[in-house]
């Protein structure tokens, strides 16, 4: 019974359209946002992009902007740490400070009543931070904590190990909060120059959703952002290029279960293939159980609790990477399945696959739509990633339009089984290492 | 201020604030099912959750973790369903779903576009009575439940800290044993375990439907009365009652030892009142003392020893009183490089004494009532977490009275008050004091010297005791 109305409902799921207007707001100073008016909550959420972020970090100071992001809300002018906290949270505003080696990220919501009160506090922390040397000593302690706790952790370092593969000569080979020398060795100056270098106009994202109009929202960006500098002092980075060799490497750690990454060089965002790319990776590793990563490793041996694979293009280097955990004397199978399943992948998929895939993914995007935050925080994405505000109208049919051919074509050149690499922490049993 | 898990809007920890009553529907069909619509038009969007009032602590002994294993079966098929079809055909309407369970319930959950709401609720209401399991399934479903407990316990100091910490917590009380169970149990759980607890507590007279987004109370009500209707309740549902802690007559230590602990720390919990139907005040007050002593940069602790003497790195205070039976206060320090654990203790000791001597200061819990206040607004953002607010007060022996009545109930404690609930519960002979360290961590060692070690640099409360699918 269930199933014959099941059959039905699945030919009729036509997706419904994300009902979000954008609109495309310059402020009288020359600052672009993209504002999705909505005045049923009598707040705001505001996103904030400065482009790029710690990928800046200047030669021997790893580390400079993921902890002057840290002390943005430590103090400014007369407000120390502690006043600045007690002013925020008297008027009931959120803000957000945090560093990606692509971004330095600002996220803020504040209630209509408090607004002009609220973007006043947030300038004076991004515009004029205080960067005392005790606040800055401090939050370092803070830093040098988290430093020694991911050299213990698997997970970070199994991305460590895989980054200093991936982009020796890069930023991106090196964790962004530094070393503990690096961070030792950062001056109070150090901090100031890496304030100078990313929070600047150049590259700059804003997204605001709420209850806010568009005058207002121009007003608030010229008080908030405009008296930041217009570009940066720092050298932009270059490439990040791409330098594993088809490896297995084991890193030895006495843990009972070991944490594996895979994957290769992925595709860029703009790249004319990237739909396919990604509608096919969806269908190997996605999200949810459906994947044929989740059905072969999880549902039919039972060999872990979670796994996907995604295509991660950043700014400077295109990755396809993977992720799973599974117990040490598990995890030579495991690996030896990713191996079956990259090789199989290669070959395309089933027009049922490439369906279910479609359907799945048009019917999601629309309901990534609701809340302020959500969809501040797509917005803000959007613009990251070169895309227009109509791509929210075209994504769908641009999925739809993606054929079996298509997707035969780009799983040949993009899923290579030869070049796949394995970083594997723990201590997998029967698993030879190639390096 | 940086923390690993840095970014938090949330400016408090758990104040159950409540919606405006008025977004808030509720009825019972005849079959005992009781169904809370919650409104929000702004996306057509709805989520869908069914919420059983069963959780870990109503296993029986020596059968850890057989709630959470059921919850892993649940996707493996009725009558009606192939294994794995349920998610599929969520996934075919672009929707996601998923579950979790916790200490006092067992909750599962779609998101899809609000005109599919009926469709969910068909296959939900097929396998609230008709599970139908498979040897083959259910043998690698529970090797997926070992890795996950692998990756969540096994592999992370902190969470076996965590684990011990609640194991000497309660002596008696089935708080003392993990959601996921003990792995020993966990290996021998079988098929009979399974289907006797589906059996026992699956039942409409023992769950909550809860609808929350773009959705009329009129149209959920029909589609309810057609999809869950016609199911059968439970005669004998077991009466909800655990075995209860005797009285705490002395101090309980540990210190838990592990070669991947890089960052030592301390946690201190006291046993602690709940949320009471009716009877909410101690509860409001001690989640509102929660937030004076740890909540931020300008709470007590972080006052007194990060910005003050700077014995600390971190500082942190959680209560969570949502819970059916008695819960815990806990308070935890990371010490700052050359602070040892027992000299981060007596820091906290005598600032928890100076503070109960002192008061709470006026301007603070003002700042904070307003944050509360704000955060009815910001809440109404996210129809999913007031759902969950709801799922989680009413498997908590709370009813839609107390989940409207809490917001005033906060508003309405006062600073004698707050001082009086810490005097009553922050008694170490009530409490449990854990010690997580690296090998070899000599006192006096500044923390970046220490020798390997490792994990979270802040507890951020109980390594939340809950797990998914």
């Amino acid at each position: 019974m269930i199933r014959a109305a099941l059959a039905a409902l699945l030919l009729l799921a036509a997706p419904a359209l994300a009902e979000v207007e954008v609109q495309e707001v310059t402020s009288p100073g020359g600052i672009d946002a993209w504002l999705v008016e909505d005045h049923s909550i009598p707040f705001t959420a505001l996103e904030i992009r400065f482009v790029p972020g710690a990928a800046l970090d200047r030669a021997g100071k790893r580390g400079a902007v993921n902890l002057m992001a840290g002390l943005l809300e430590e103090g400014t002018g007369d407000l120390d740490a502690q006043g600045f906290a007690a002013a925020r949270d008297a008027l009931a505003a959120g803000f957000g400070y945090d560093a990606s080696d692509d971004a330095v990220s600002v996220s803020a919501r504040f209630l209509t009543e408090n607004r002009d009160a609220a973007v006043d506090l947030l300038r004076r922390s991004l515009v004029e931070p205080a960067f005392t040397q005790e606040a800055v000593d401090r939050v370092r302690d803070q830093v040098l904590s988290i430093i020694a706790s991911e050299a213990t952790d698997p997970g970070a370092v199994a991305r460590k190990t895989w980054d200093a593969k991936a982009h020796p000569d890069h930023p991106y080979g090196r964790p962004i909060v530094g070393t503990r020398d690096s961070v030792t060795g950062l001056t109070r100056d150090d901090i100031v120059q890496a304030h100078r270098d990313t929070l600047v106009r150049a590259g700059l994202h804003v997204s605001a959703v709420g209850d806010i109009t568009p005058e207002a929202l121009g007003t608030l960006l010229d008080e908030l952002l405009g008296d930041l500098p217009a570009a940066s002092e720092a050298p932009m980075p270059g490439d990040a290029g791409w330098s594993i060799a088809p490896s297995v490497e084991v890193v030895e750690f006495d843990i009972p279960q070991s944490v594996i990454l895979f994957g290769h060089e992925g595709i860029e965002r703009d790249d004319e293939d990237f739909f396919p790319a990604y509608l096919l990776t969806h269908i190997f590793g996605g999200g949810g159980f459906e994947s044929r990563l989740m059905e072969e490793v999880r549902v039919e041996r039972g060999l872990t609790y979670g796994i996907a694979a995604y295509l991660a293009p950043r700014e400077y280097a295109e990755a396809l990477l993977g992720q799973a955990a599974s117990a040490n004397d598990t995890a030579a199978e495991l690996v030896d399945v990713v191996r079956a399943e990259w090789g199989r992948i290669a070959e395309g998929v089933t027009e049922e696959e490439l369906e279910e895939a479609k359907t799945y993914l048009t019917g999601a995007y629309p309901l990534r739509f609701d809340g302020n935050a959500n969809i501040a925080q797509i917005l803000v994405a959007m613009q990251m990633d070169g895309l227009s505000p109509d791509y929210i109208d075209t994504r769908n049919d641009r999925i739809e339009a993606i054929t079996r051919d298509d997707i035969a074509r780009v799983a040949e050149e993009l899923y290579r089984p030869e070049d796949l690499s394995f970083v594997v922490v723990g201590q997998p049993e029967g698993l030879q290492p190639t390096n | 201020m940086l923390k690993r898990l840095a970014f938090s809007l949330a400016l408090l920890a758990a104040p159950a604030a409540a919606q405006p009553v008025d977004d808030v529907t509720t009825f019972t069909l005849d079959n005992g099912l009781d169904v809370v619509v919650l409104e929000d038009h702004r996306a057509p969007v709805v989520v869908h959750m069914v919420w059983y009032r069963v959780g870990a602590a109503d296993e029986e002994p020596g059968v850890s973790g057989i709630a959470h294993y059921l919850e892993h079966l649940m996707f493996k098929g009725t009558d009606d369903l192939e294994p794995g079809e349920f998610s599929r055909v969520v996934a075919a309407q672009g929707g996601s779903d998923n579950a979790f369970t916790g200490p006092d319930y067992t909750a599962y959950f779609q998101r899809v576009a609000a005109d599919r709401l009926g469709l969910m609720m068909e296959m939900e209401a097929d396998r609230m009575r008709d599970l139908q399991l498979d040897d083959r399934d259910i043998a690698t479903e529970l090797r997926v439940v070992q890795e996950e407990r692998n990756q969540r316990i096994e592999n992370d100091p902190s969470a076996l800290f965590s684990e011990q910490r609640d194991a000497a917590q309660y002596l008696n009380h089935p708080y003392g044993r993990p959601v996921i169970g003990w792995m020993d149990e966990v290996e021998s759980l079988s098929l009979e375990d399974a289907v006797s607890f589906y059996e026992r507590f699956y039942a409409p007279n023992n769950a909550i439907v809860i609808v929350a987004g773009d959705v009329a109370p009129d149209e959920v009500r029909a589609l309810a009365e057609e999809h869950y209707g016609p199911l059968e309740p439970t005669a004998d549902l077991p009466e909800r009652r655990r075995p209860q802690e005797p009285p705490q007559l002395a101090e309980r230590r540990l210190t838990y030892e592990d070669p991947r602990v890089a960052q030592p720390y301390l946690v201190r919990t006291y046993l602690a009142p709940e949320r009471d139907a009716g009877e909410q005040e101690t509860a409001a007050a001690l989640t509102l003392l929660a937030e004076i002593l740890g909540g931020g940069q300008t709470s007590e602790l972080a006052t007194r020893l990060q910005f003050g003497t700077g014995e600390a790195l971190n500082v942190g205070a959680f209560y969570n009183g949502t819970a059916y039976d008695d819960t815990t206060f806990g308070l935890a320090v990371v010490p700052a490089p050359g602070t040892s654990l027992e000299e981060a203790e007596a820091a906290l000791d005598r600032e928890l004494a100076s503070f109960v001597e002192e008061g709470v200061d006026a301007e603070q819990l003002e700042r904070i009532k307003t944050q509360i206040r704000a955060d009815e607004i910001y809440d109404r953002d996210s129809v999913r977490s007031l759902a969950d607010r709801y799922g989680r007060a009413l498997t908590s022996g709370l009813t839609m009275e107390d989940v409207a009545a809490w917001p005033d109930i906060l508003q309405a404690v006062t600073g004698e008050e707050i001082v009086a609930a810490a005097r009553e519960v922050l008694n170490r002979d009530r409490a449990v004091t854990g010690y997580l360290t690296g090998p070899g961590t000599a006192p006096d060692e500044p923390v970046a010297d220490a020798p390997t070690p490792a994990s979270a640099p802040m507890p951020d409360g109980p390594a939340s005791q809950e797990v998914t699918p």
